[in-house]
């Protein structure tokens, strides 16, 4: 709780933020400082771990062991993410099992991206190249973000982060390449993954309820639309290299800009996914659930360890 | 233990000794210490190992309080899976013409 002879405090709060220092957890800090970076973390954390059902779904059917073997290791790197986020999050004072809680019971969100699902093994690709380099973007950005613990873990993130761009592009690479039919698959992939990847940044700057603060505070370095002109810029090319058709018919080379225009987003679709309207919501959360569920034995048998060795310390001791 | 022990040395704790060269930085391994207690550990890291600005931040840790691997057991321990190249981003042979990736 704030007190009044806080305000030293919020002066020198200030000044570090001013001075591009890192806000450690011990340091005091605003209440809604803290609470803004418990949604953020806590809800990228859950994109992580959440972003793992729409790969896995594809782990039984891969269409070769390499490719298999790839997306397992791919799959067991977001686990670790979620790990790394929810640690980070955990230095501001909430415990993990309130952050499932929040998750659980929908009160905290996750990237809308993984509420679609994944229809053809082209998508898989797609989920790579342009949901994770979404996220790199995005993440790069979030390395000088003011808060120490989440900054390590971004740059943590981002080094492993390297091989899962890779991955998915040179499958939807393979893919668009191939038969005809294989090429179909690419460009359905593109076509439906496009606009949910350019949402992942989130709305526009000027409708965003948290951005104004979050980037005052340096939670945030960089804003939603310019993180997501980034990543148009940087990947169209790529779209050309693919030999695939834009998904997008408006996205057009700006000379002056020197940058590509684009269509406007759906923002409807947007907020009925993020509301929990997506075509995969109430899939995701029950399949949480039941993980969840399932583990319950797993935490049992730990803590049923742990009492038995406390109880036999105990004996030798006596 | 009598007074006699505590100020022999030997009987002391060892701490182990992390400091965070700046804001924004992991605590690293410095070094370590004897002490009676937590709190003195802290004072002496004080004044052994910040004695020229080295940090900011300091954390010691009771050396008995670690748990740690064997590195002579490391082959058992941990697999870095050297095989599994497709791990790493280098084993993805993209175009040439494929940038900013």
């Amino acid at each position: 709780m704030q007190k009044v002879d806080d305000a030293q405090a919020q002066i020198e709060f200030d000044r570090r933020v001013a001075d591009e220092q890192k806000i450690e957890p011990t340091d005091w800090m605003p209440d809604d400082y803290r609470k803004n970076l418990i949604r953020q973390m806590s809800q990228h954390a859950h994109s992580e771990v959440i972003g793992m059902q729409p790969e896995g779904n594809w782990i039984t059917r891969a269409p070769s062991l390499r490719r298999k073997a790839i997306l397992l290791a791919k799959v067991q790197d977001e686990g670790g993410h979620g790990l790394y986020l929810y640690s980070a999050t955990e230095t501001l004072g909430i415990t993990r099992s309130e952050m499932i809680e929040a998750l659980q019971t929908r009160k905290a969100k996750y990237a809308s991206i993984f509420n679609y699902p994944t229809l053809n093994w082209a998508d898989i690709g797609a989920v790579g190249w342009l949901v994770d380099g979404a996220a790199i973007v995005n993440q790069i950005a979030l390395q000088r973000t003011s808060y120490g613990p989440y900054s390590r873990a971004m740059i943590r993130i981002c080094k492993e982060e390297s091989f899962h761009q890779r991955q998915g592009y040179e499958l939807i690479y393979a893919m668009a390449k191939g038969s005809p039919e294989q090429k179909e698959m690419a460009q359905d992939a593109l076509n439906r993954f496009w606009w949910p990847s350019l949402m992942m940044f989130g709305p526009h700057d000027s409708d965003s309820a948290h951005s104004a603060k979050s980037m005052q505070w340096k939670i945030k370095r960089e804003t939603n639309d310019v993180l997501r002109q980034r990543f148009i810029d940087q990947t169209v090319p790529q779209i050309e290299v693919l030999g695939l058709e834009m998904p997008d018919p408006e996205i057009k080379w700006n000379e002056e800009k020197g940058q590509y225009d684009s269509g406007e987003i759906n923002w409807q679709e947007f907020y009925e996914v993020i509301n929990g309207n997506g075509p995969c919501n109430h899939q995701r959360i029950k399949h949480h659930l039941k993980a969840h569920k399932d583990g319950e034995w797993v935490r049992e048998a730990v803590r049923a360890y742990a009492e038995k060795q406390q109880a036999k310390k105990a004996a030798n001791v006596a | 233990m009598n007074q006699e022990q505590v100020v022999n040395q030997e009987y002391l704790a060892v701490y182990e000794v992390f400091i965070r060269s700046a804001r924004g930085l992991d605590h690293k391994h410095v070094g370590s210490l004897h002490a009676e207690s937590p709190e003195h550990a802290l004072m002496y890291a004080r004044d052994c190992y910040l004695r020229r600005s080295e940090g900011v931040s300091v954390w010691v840790v009771k050396a008995t309080d670690i748990t740690a691997s064997q590195e002579s057991d490391l082959e058992n321990f941990v697999d870095p899976m050297d095989d599994k190249d497709y791990r790493h981003a280098t084993h993805y042979v993209l175009p040439d013409s494929v940038t900013n990736m």
